[in-house]
């Protein structure tokens, strides 16, 4: 696709000698949401860390509004809007919500700290009331909430959201969803990274599935939700 | 001997004391506390500023207190410069690794400063070293009431850094969640440089404070460093209030314990408590968390 947001090409990386993605392709559109799904330790979260620079590819080609970014650190690449909202939530732990949230717009959409505080602040009220409070002290589905809020403080362009819904209550996940659709419609383009299949295929509108390293297949949300050989195959359903 | 006309000065003097210790361990503790490496170069860095210091009074007739002023942000840089580019490079990302290059530049300055200025022990004459001022029963060194009024100042200034500025917010990021800071597009090399520097900055500001009323030579920070790192064990590893607070406290302790042990014996009684410490409370007394 010419037009993607992030096109990713013939992209291999792994850890020392071992080989974790073997020539991946992907591509997400300008407001799309895409889904990458596959069950654990196929490579999902290595992808990620690679997208945003925190590992180097051995081969392959990221580009991201058309420009290569696949040698930038991590840095440049979240001041161009591509921002990696972590697997297990990475908020940090000593400081106040508020200090969190802070430093999401450490690099980028900084002059609008105040009202894109504000409006993270709205979406998620729960985070409204507990402000000052140490975000160790935070639940879970509060800690994931502030880790998608210090993610949009950044204005991204395209968010990265890597198994969001991990640890959540059904009533979590449901709201989580709900919000990923609310994001969505501002205009941000998603890579959503998840286990929920069923749920992920709701919301996204194209999904790749990831086995053993490589893309397997990829597809319309309903051709792969109405393919019942590779839910039993890929998705251990 | 308990009488209050003796104790007073000796406590008051002993926080005096403390005050410049805290401002040394601060440095180490910070350090320690985002980088996780114990700095083993502090001692020799502290050296190489009292000597900064020392030459900017003898060469350039600079007042040690107006030599802070150069040479707080001169080693600020020289902080900064060591781990971005030496440290940093160096250690390849293996903890192991720094403790050895920081203790293979503690050699290095150490032999060099040797080598340049012998073993000779120097001291800098000035007007107001021997004046005191009268609080209550307690005559007090000037130098002193100045050191510590210098480190209550710089220790508030450092905590306003860290509360209320973005660098300072990243600093206290990094030192939990290196990876999340990397996502906020922190950058990490940058921060711990930024840290190296700020706990390199300390020993300018503390050797300026030191040199009216103390001598250099090439190994003079190492005394300092050693109780700083008891200080730094006491106030919790890597807890900066734990080390203003432990610094204050061990001048104390080494305050009583000259007056009642004598003289010699003053800092006999700091290593004895810091071993009473690691037996009861490893965590430290003043331990946040760990
Ligand atoms: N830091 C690491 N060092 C070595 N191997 C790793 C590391 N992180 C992940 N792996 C391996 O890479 C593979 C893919 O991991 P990951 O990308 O986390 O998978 P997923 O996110 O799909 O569960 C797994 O086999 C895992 O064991
Ligand atoms: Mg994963």
């Amino acid at each position: 696709m010419a037009d993607s947001l992030l096109a990713i090409g013939g992209l291999h990386c792994g850890y020392g000698s071992t080989e974790v993605l073997r020539g991946v392709d992907l591509a997400v559109g300008p407001g799309e949401i895409v889904a990458v799904l596959g069950s654990n330790g196929t490579g999902k979260s290595t992808l990620n860390r690679t997208i945003s620079g925190v590992m180097r590819a051995s081969h392959g080609s990221i580009r991201f509004d058309g420009i290569a970014i696949g040698r930038e650190r991590p840095s440049a690449i979240v001041e161009r809007g591509l921002i990696h909202v972590p697997e297990g939530r990475r908020i940090f732990p000593d400081l106040s919500v508020r200090e969190n949230l802070d430093l999401g717009s450490y690099r980028r959409a900084r002059p609008r700290r105040a009202s894109n505080r504000d409006r993270v602040l709205s979406i998620f009220p729960r985070l409204a009331e507990r402000q000052g409070q140490r975000a160790g002290t935070l639940s879970g589905g509060e800690q994931q909430m502030l880790a998608i809020g210090r993610g949009l403080m950044a204005e991204p362009r395209l968010l990265i959201l890597d198994e969001p819904s991990l640890g959540l209550s059904p009533l979590l996940v449901e709201e989580l969803f709900t919000l990923i659709k609310t994001i969505n419609a501002e205009g941000i383009a998603l890579l959503l990274v998840e286990q929920n299949v069923v749920q992920s295929l709701e919301v996204a509108e194209r999904a790749y599935i990831l086995d053993n390293g490589l893309f397997v297949l990829e597809g319309s949300a309903s051709e792969i939700r109405n393919n019942p050989n590779l839910k039993r195959a890929y998705l251990g359903m | 001997m308990w009488s209050p006309v003796i104790l007073v000065p000796a406590i008051l003097n002993g926080l005096m004391t403390g005050a410049v210790y805290a401002l040394i361990a601060l440095g180490l503790t910070l350090i320690y506390g985002v980088l996780h490496i114990i700095n083993f170069a502090h001692g020799a860095l502290l050296t190489a500023a009292m000597f900064a210091a020392f030459f900017a009074h003898q060469w350039l007739g600079i007042d040690p207190y107006l030599a802070a002023v150069g040479l707080t942000p001169l080693f600020f840089l020289l902080g900064y410069g060591l781990q971005r580019f030496v440290i940093g490079p160096a250690a390849h990302g293996e903890d192991r690794n720094i403790l050895l290059v920081t203790l293979g530049l503690a050699v290095v300055t150490e032999n060099a400063l040797l080598y340049v200025f012998r073993a000779d022990t120097r001291t800098i004459n000035l007007p107001y070293a021997f004046d005191t001022i009268e609080i209550g029963t307690a005559f007090l060194a000037v130098p002193r009431v100045i050191a510590f009024a210098v480190v209550i100042a710089v220790a508030l200034a450092l905590w306003l850094i860290m509360r209320f500025t973005d660098t300072g917010k990243a600093i206290r990021a990094v030192a939990k969640e290196k990876f999340g800071a990397e996502l906020c597009g922190i950058d990490v090399a940058h921060i711990y440089a930024v840290t190296f520097g700020l706990g390199t900055a300390c020993l300018a500001i503390a050797a300026c404070l030191l040199l009216p009323t103390y001598y250099v030579n090439p190994t003079a920070g190492n005394a300092f460093v050693l109780i700083a790192f008891t200080i730094v064990v006491l106030g919790g590893m890597g807890s900066v209030s734990g080390a203003l607070a432990g610094g204050l406290f061990v001048g104390v302790v080494e305050s009583l314990s000259g007056l009642y042990l004598g003289e010699s014996l003053g800092q006999i009684g700091i290593f004895v408590m810091f071993i009473l410490v690691l037996l009861f409370r490893p965590s430290g007394l003043f331990g946040e968390r760990t």
